[in-house]
């Protein structure tokens, strides 16, 4: 691929894509995880890359995540670019020692002598009828962990420019994708990289995104809380309100300025995404908004997310998901105030 | 707060006769003699090069190791030193092995592996940085192929596993050229052995067939653990079961260090795969100096290492075999005063870092909340300085 090229894709062929191209450019660059390489991932977002680019760089790893991340890490040491699939949220845990206190800390404890370039995929999420450890939101858990940086995308656009952002990224990047929205499609403007994606990368991985201009509120979302938040809007206007969508993209850094520069304006803000809002990401939006928006705000900032309790069993999952009645419901609150 | 102990603690004298029953490569003996066997052969072919001259070599090392050990510990009793993890009795093991490097391998050290970072290079001082509390680091990683200490326990040992397979991917191995074929060798302890990290690396060095070196010091003692705590087999069994070469070695015999480890780093760069090594040795120390052996093991266990200490067995060689001399013998304790001397005047002076170090680094490119925290502090730190100077 030399030149910009548009075409409809999924996001999660946008995702493929965007590590085709990155994979095609820099041979410092692998793809490892469980299933990926002959499988092509349980989601099939590395199907196909094996087969093009061989087994010493779409690795299939034994089943074991800490290996996976520490592995990662000693190679990412020697020079290389690895990105790993960890399958499901739920299973990241057993490479959380190695996330949070080797990745994250080397470029640190090393005085920036060692850079650890790791890319972790991490599909997350719910609303699709999975079973237990499958429909997690573990990404404020990360967040909270200097060294990291944290992404979600929301888009096919964004799923290919972010993706090739991190890989480009010299910092870790774990990047969650909203696997609820894998088969949503949308088009995308494919470009060469690295040029494009690392100079797309202080866009990408830091600027949060305006989805829809509004002027009454402003909803916060990201991930697969984006779409739910642009229905709500929509059911709103109906209803004769006008809500602004802000599409965070980045957990970490948080794009403080373009959140508060909106609740400037409309005065009222609501935040939603699907991890527990006991301290979440959330809570930290909210306490920057009082922070920065005292005199603007009309009302408190609400949260809308999961409960304080593990994620539900599939037939009550739902229930526990934020929906665009509760959003709709959060906003009738805030503009009651 | 450590209580006082009255005699000896209450405790079984771990069995070190039965400890030697398990069959380990020695070339030298407790009592300082060639052991010339029939099934040490392929190893005595591995040292027949060395000369009187390696041999002192071996020695100084392992005596300027024994004295940073001793005047690092003097200054944490002292306050200078935050804390310190003593590697004394682990000499042999650590500059043997060593010694088996090339410039182009990599070592990852756990974080009692002075006598490695003696034989590699790395400056004395910058050894003591972390425990100063100066650094979380202290060295350049790439100057002498030495990562930084780690010290969550077993973490680096994946690390290590990881960077041999990059080795791999880049065509270091298996080329025949000397000089571009590297190896990785990672260091770790008895106690690293029961953590899933070790076990996980076993695994991705064995189906990888990485070209790194796991080399276990079983000290026996993870701090008040002994080894029967950790595993009923003998750990140089645990690679095996990875399907892995394996071999324990006797840890207090340079010579024997040096042999197995050379073996081993010769099947990894030649693309053979990994090696496992248990080097049979003993903390002669206290696990940090935060920690009080007396409340868990005999005194009767540490004078039968006592009598075992690997430089006498290394000095007992040199004499047996007319490679002693006693002006060289001066020369090297004068040696060892001046890095005392210099440890002294040169760690005191490693001051606080300034404060804008708390942010640099935690990214490698710009995030916006360390910018924003920094230039917070940056300027109450300026508002009350400017308060104190008024």
């Amino acid at each position: 691929m030399t030149s910009a090229d548009t075409q409809t894709l999924t996001f999660a062929r946008a995702i493929t894509e965007g590590l085709r191209s990155a994979l095609e450019s820099d041979p410092k660059v692998l793809v490892m995880g469980e299933d990926v390489g002959r499988n092509g991932g349980v989601f099939r977002v590395t199907d196909g890359l094996q087969k093009d680019f061989g087994e010493d760089r779409v690795v299939d790893t034994p089943l074991a995540e800490s290996g996976i991340v520490g592995t990662a890490i000693g190679m990412a040491l020697r020079g290389y670019r690895p990105v790993c699939e960890i399958q499901f949220d739920g299973f990241v845990f057993p490479a959380y020692d190695q996330i949070t206190t080797q990745l994250a800390k080397m470029h640190y404890r090393s005085r920036g002598r060692l850079q650890v370039p790791v890319v972790l995929r991490i599909p997350y999420g719910g609303g699709i009828g999975a079973v237990e450890h499958h429909s997690e939101s573990p990404e404020a858990l990360f967040a909270h962990t200097p060294g990291l940086r944290v992404v979600s995308p929301s888009t096919p656009q964004d799923a290919y420019d972010m993706i090739r952002a991190a890989v480009a990224s010299p910092d870790p990047v774990l990047y969650f994708e909203p696997k609820g929205r894998y088969w949503s499609k949308g088009e995308v403007t494919t470009s060469p990289y690295p040029a494009a994606a690392a100079a797309g990368a202080a866009d990408v991985l830091n600027r949060a995104r305006v989805a829809r201009q509004g002027t009454d509120v402003t909803l916060v979302a990201y991930g697969p809380t984006v779409a739910t938040a642009l229905k709500a809007a929509d059911t709103l206007a109906a209803e004769g309100t006008s809500a602004e969508v802000i599409d965070l993209r980045a957990i970490s850094p948080l794009d403080v300025t373009a959140v508060v520069e909106s609740v400037k304006r409309t005065g009222r803000c609501v935040v939603v995404h699907e991890a527990p809002t006991f301290l979440g990401s959330g809570a930290e939006v909210a306490a920057r908004v009082s922070e920065e928006c005292f005199y603007s705000l009309e009302a408190p900032v609400l949260r809308v997310g999961g409960f304080h309790a593990p994620y539900p069993v599939a037939k009550l999952e739902h229930e526990y998901l934020p929906s665009v009645d509760r959003v709709v419901d959060a906003v009738d609150r805030v503009l009651a105030h | 707060m450590p209580q006082p102990t009255t005699g000896e603690p209450d405790v079984e004298p771990v069995d070190v006769a039965s400890a030697d029953v398990v069959p380990q490569v020695q070339l030298v003996s407790p009592t300082g003699e060639r052991v010339v066997e029939p099934d040490n052969a392929a190893y005595r072919s591995r040292v027949d090069h060395l000369t009187s001259e390696d041999l002192r070599a071996l020695y100084r090392d392992m005596v300027l190791t024994r004295r940073f050990d001793d005047e690092a510990t003097a200054l944490q009793r002292q306050g200078e030193l935050a804390l310190y993890a003593q590697g004394r009795g682990q000499e042999a093991a650590q500059v043997g092995s060593a010694y088996a490097l090339a410039p182009q391998d990599y070592v990852f050290p756990s974080y009692r592996e002075h006598g490695v970072l003696q034989a590699r290079g790395v400056d004395p001082v910058d050894r003591l940085r972390l425990y100063r509390g100066a650094d979380h680091g202290g060295w350049d990683p790439n100057e002498h192929n030495v990562h930084l200490y780690t010290l969550v326990i077993g973490s680096h040992v994946l690390h290590a596993t990881g960077y041999a397979m990059g080795v791999q991917r880049d065509g270091a191995v298996g080329t025949g050229d000397a000089a571009r074929d590297a190896a990785v060798v990672t260091y770790f302890g008895d106690g690293a052995t029961s953590q899933g990290d070790v076990s996980e690396a076993l695994v991705f060095a064995a189906v990888n067939n990485a070209p790194v070196v796991f080399f276990l010091q079983n000290n026996q003692w993870a701090i008040s653990e002994p080894t029967s705590r950790q595993s009923r087999a003998p750990l140089y069994q645990r690679g095996e079961g990875f399907g892995i070469p394996s071999v324990r070695v006797d840890g207090n015999d340079v010579l024997a260090c040096y042999a197995v480890t050379a073996e081993a780093l010769e099947r990894a760069r030649s693309g053979g795969g990994p090696t496992f090594v248990e080097a049979y040795t003993y903390r002669m120390g206290a696990h940090t100096t935060s920690d009080d052996p007396s409340r868990y093991r005999a005194r009767a266990e540490e004078d039968h290492w006592a009598r075992r200490d690997p430089i006498d067995r290394l000095a007992t060689l040199l004499r047996a075999e007319d490679a002693w001399d006693d002006g060289w013998a001066a020369g090297v304790e004068r040696e060892a005063d001046a890095l005392g001397e210099r440890l002294r005047t040169e760690v005191r002076e490693l001051g606080a870092p300034p404060t804008s170090t708390m942010f640099e680094s935690v990214y490698a490119t710009e995030h916006a909340q360390v910018t924003a925290e920094r230039a917070w502090f940056e300027q109450y730190e300026n508002e009350t300085s400017t308060e104190a100077a008024r």
